[in-house]
């Protein structure tokens, strides 16, 4: 594996876990919504998950329709292996 | 409205094909209790919940199926991925290759395509969470099932997660039964359907 793919998947297990936290805290703070400790975590994660997102389409290409907005003269949307690709190696 | 996300909740890397563990696994894309099944389930009933919580909870549980419902379909395709017939032939997927080649269809183990039969709205918050948390340990306990019959830690693992979510979720689903509770008359909770009767006291 060359290097650059092996910082591509660091960096999009990266984005796997700060984004479960995120999925994970979400159904917490439904049936929690006042709680505090439970809101600051959520806010942490959100803001890496956002940063990382945005760093990943940056280098790698776009994961979200959000993060798509890059100066490519291409569509890049539909370059970036899709998810059931093996991870995206194949 | 939905927004896709170019990955998957959980990495699913299977380098090893096994039709006949995808025709076991797919039962939880496309079986009774599976996570198409769930999905609906959950985004059918939110409509009718007067809650705000409750609501939350059904969207967001409803949402994260779907992602489910993905890695479960990841799974069946890297199962079955660039079969030979000879393999086809050999394992028994001829029966479902006949109609879907390597395509993926809602289907049960046993063949029986997706039905809305396998879930309800009933549009009763009691009732449709009672159902809800029955789904998550049916989930639970297919999830068992193949974990039973799997070795392969690469599908191990995968599966092994999606059998820790519906822990999460039958546990959210009880606390969104409470939440519904303190809203009823703790003398008789069945009283009345807040989603039918008295609209107007449960804002």
């Amino acid at each position: 594996m060359n290097p650059n793919e092996q910082s591509r998947e660091k960096l999009l297990h990266y984005i796997d876990m700060v984004s479960f936290a995120v999925d994970d805290v979400l159904l917490y703070l439904d049936t929690h919504p006042c709680d505090q400790d439970a809101l600051a975590y959520f806010n942490d994660y959100s803001r890496m998950r956002n940063d990382a997102l945005e760093e990943y389409a940056r280098l790698y290409g776009p994961l979200t329709v959000d993060t798509a907005t890059g100066c490519s003269r291409s569509w890049e949307w539909i370059n970036q292996p899709w998810p059931w690709q093996e991870g995206g190696c194949y | 409205m939905w927004r896709y996300e170019k990955r998957l909740q959980h990495p699913v890397k299977i380098t090893q094909t096994n039709p006949q563990m995808a025709q076991v696994i797919i039962s939880q894309f496309g079986g009774p209790d599976g996570e198409l099944a769930a999905s609906m389930r959950y985004l059918s009933q939110r409509y009718t919940m007067p809650y705000k919580e409750v609501a939350g909870v059904l969207t967001d549980i409803g949402t994260e199926e779907l992602a489910h419902m993905e890695m479960i379909s990841a799974i069946v395709y890297q199962l079955t991925r660039n079969l030979s017939i000879e393999e086809i032939k050999a394992s028994g997927f001829d029966k479902y290759y006949v109609d879907h080649t390597l395509g993926l269809w809602p289907q049960a183990a046993g063949g029986v395509p997706f039905s809305a039969e396998v879930f309800q709205s009933k549009g009763d918050p009691v009732t449709d969470l009672f159902e809800d948390m029955a789904a998550e340990q049916k989930a639970r306990t297919t999830y068992d099932n193949i974990l039973r019959l799997i070795k392969d830690p690469e599908i191990v693992e995968p599966i092994r997660f999606l059998r820790e979510r519906e822990i999460v979720h039958f546990q959210r689903f009880g606390e969104s039964l409470r939440i519904v509770q303190e809203h009823l008359d703790s003398k008789n909770f069945y009283a009345i359907n807040p989603a039918f009767d008295n609209m107007n006291c449960c804002k």
